[in-house]
């Protein structure tokens, strides 16, 4: 119905990625996210066992349709980031790594500073880099200029459920980026989620919104409808809106005088 | 330093200012969305009492928004029971005629068998207070036999130079909790008076020493029991504040030690009931929506399986407070009475049954 999303070479046909954290239980997650549509899922490496085959989180997501994406929350360097990330390489087998430099545990803000120097070196490595960051229009350049291959900028402060708190930045980086703009953090309900999509964010990443809901995986359901009504509202082409009366004496009709 | 801080408030004003807000106070606390700390100055005082009810409410949504529905699990290894401190509420004290124990290598790896068959990735290691036997060399060693077995490893023991505390962190200390027992500076010396803890400042500025070192996490907390609970709470919520201001990078819990039996131990100064001790967990909820708040076998069963709703984060299960209380040395003496006896098993399966995942990893070695 809608046309599908390429990140980094990889189709995908659900533009709501979607986290792991917080839920009541991990079956609870797997028919959650099952629910959702979701094709790229994030997982925190701290919440897995790397050395053990039989981690429980992992068994709920081994479907053939969702596609793991380690993060690296918890650490606060650029240093800390690039490790983890190697070793979720080696462990989980995928060369994609969501970078979350967050040193401030409190309000969980991304490390700008640290974010490019860890993207700079996770490129070169290799990886397939989704760095989460403010809604910053010049770093999100930046950035895409060493070859992340999208960006992840924050609509509101993470798990606050707020909304699109940082729209009139998102749009700025919308309107100037060359990779995938995935809206992460702060998206609450649905209707925030199909507001990003409108705007033309390429997918949007939900986690808090899904897992505290009293029905996860109806809220799943939910928000796979908005998400897929924000993005067939954006292809169609969304009648301009305007709080103006037009004129009925045009300033320029003096023209067509004569 | 905290200290500056602290020198500018009385003890005596901080609990009358507590103890004279009024229902209007408690009130405009209750409809805020940032809480200060007079705001949480009401939401302790006996005037919140009555609140308790819309406390708790606004206590479990903030709590469920930023930590789902997850329960942390931790499990304390008590390491020794050695002590040069003479401190009037606690089994481990000098002047008790207990048998000493100190876990050797062999019997620390013994004791780690056990918890990791229940289960648990975090592990908090006590000790009492005895530099020759159990200092910096002792928890040098003690981090790199267990580093390998443990996602997160917390310690609970004497306060330390900020040097140790550098030395010990790229080790794999993680986390360190130091309660002030009491921030009445008077009292403090009456219920410490011998041995190195009753240096009152030192412990005082110990979170400081902490912060500088970078430590990833600390805890925070005072002995319910000893004083007036409301105003050593205004005092640790004060602390959190300066500290979270200032060591931004590093996460924090607190921790409602309520004063506990234990042979030929100190009756309460100040009993705190049930009630009273809700109040302080959603209160402390209401202030800071992010603080870990934690939870130990202290507390009696039905109690807990109803807190886990109200604001806590992380809890202990199927603990033992003796060194060797696991496989080691079971008969060695606790440091104090445990409540809730069931087993870390039994704890899970209470969790998974009021909608809780139990978490029993959320940290990595490879993290730092």
């Amino acid at each position: 119905m809608t046309q599908p999303l390429t990140i980094a070479g990889q189709t995908f046909h659900s533009r709501l990625f979607t986290g792991t954290g917080k839920f009541a239980s991990a079956s609870l997650m797997e028919k959650a996210l099952l629910a959702s549509g979701s094709e790229l899922v994030t997982v925190a490496l701290k919440r897995v066992d790397l050395q053990q085959q039989a981690d429980d989180l992992l068994q709920h997501l081994n479907h053939p349709q969702f596609q793991l994406l380690p993060n690296t929350s918890g650490v606060r360097t650029a240093k800390e980031a690039v490790y983890a990330a190697q070793l979720a390489r080696e462990a989980l087998e995928t060369n994609w790594i969501k970078l979350e430099i967050h040193p401030d545990p409190r309000y969980l803000m991304p490390d700008p500073v640290e974010t490019l120097q860890a993207a700079t070196e996770l490129v070169k490595l290799g990886f397939v880099v989704l760095p989460y960051i403010h809604a910053d229009p010049v770093l999100c350049k930046r950035l895409e200029e060493v070859g992340t291959a999208a960006v992840m900028p924050l609509g509101s402060p993470i798990g606050s459920n707020k909304g699109l708190r940082t729209a009139d930045f998102l749009e700025i980086i919308i309107a100037q980026s060359n990779v995938p703009v995935v809206v992460d953090a702060g998206i609450g309900t649905p209707s925030h989620a199909a507001l990003a999509m409108e705007m033309g964010a390429d997918a949007v990443l939900v986690n808090t919104a899904l897992a505290v809901a009293k029905d996860p995986v109806k809220m799943a359901a939910a928000f796979k409808a908005g998400v897929e009504a924000g993005r067939m509202a954006y292809e169609a082409g969304l009648a301009p809106t305007s709080s103006h009366a037009i004129a009925s004496s045009p300033l320029v009709a003096f023209l067509d005088e004569e | 330093m905290f200290k500056d801080i602290f020198e500018q408030y009385q003890w005596e004003e901080v609990k009358a200012t507590i103890y004279s807000k009024t229902a209007a106070d408690v009130e405009q606390a209750l409809h805020k969305q940032r809480r200060t700390l007079d705001d949480f100055a009401a939401l302790i005082s006996p005037a919140a009492a009555a609140y308790l009810q819309p406390m708790a409410e606004i206590s479990h949504q903030r709590t469920l928004q930023r930590f789902g529905n997850t329960m942390q699990l931790y499990i304390p290894m008590y390491l020794s029971n050695e002590c040069q401190n003479i401190c009037t509420y606690c089994g481990f004290s000098l002047d008790n005629k207990i048998r000493r124990k100190t876990l050797s290598p062999a019997e620390i790896l013994q004791e780690t068998a056990v918890i990791k068959e229940m289960g648990y990735d975090h592990v908090l290691l006590v000790t009492g207070e005895a530099h020759q036997l159990v200092g910096l060399d002792y928890f040098k060693k003690t981090l790199q036999l267990l580093r390998p077995h443990f996602s997160h490893i917390s310690m609970e023991v004497q306060p330390m130079d900020e040097t140790d505390y550098a030395a010990l962190i790229p080790l794999g200390l993680h986390a360190v909790l130091v309660y002030q027992e009491t921030y009445h500076q008077e009292d403090y010396k009456k219920h410490h008076p011998k041995g190195r803890k009753s240096s009152f400042q030192y412990r005082l500025e110990t979170p400081d020493r902490l912060g500088r070192a970078g430590i990833h996490k600390m805890g925070l907390g005072v002995l319910i029991g000893l004083e007036d609970w409301r105003t050593d709470s205004f005092f640790t919520a004060l602390h959190l504040q300066y500290l979270e201001k200032k060591y931004w990078q590093t996460r924090y819990s607190i921790s409602f030690p309520r004063l506990r039996p234990f042979s030929g131990g100190l009756q309460p100064k100040v009993e705190m009931n049930d009630r009273e001790l809700v109040q302080l967990i959603c209160a402390y909820r209401l202030f800071n929506q992010e603080v870990e708040l934690s939870m130990s076998t202290r507390e009696r069963e039905s109690f807990r399986d109803h807190i886990i709703r109200l604001g806590i984060t992380s809890m202990s299960a199927g603990s033992r407070t003796n060194p060797g209380g696991y496989a080691a040395d079971r008969q060695s003496l606790e440091q104090f009475e445990i409540s809730d006896e069931r087993s870390a098993a039994a704890i899970a399966a209470m969790l998974k049954q009021s909608g809780y995942e139990p978490v029993w990893k959320d940290w990595d070695q490879v993290l730092g």
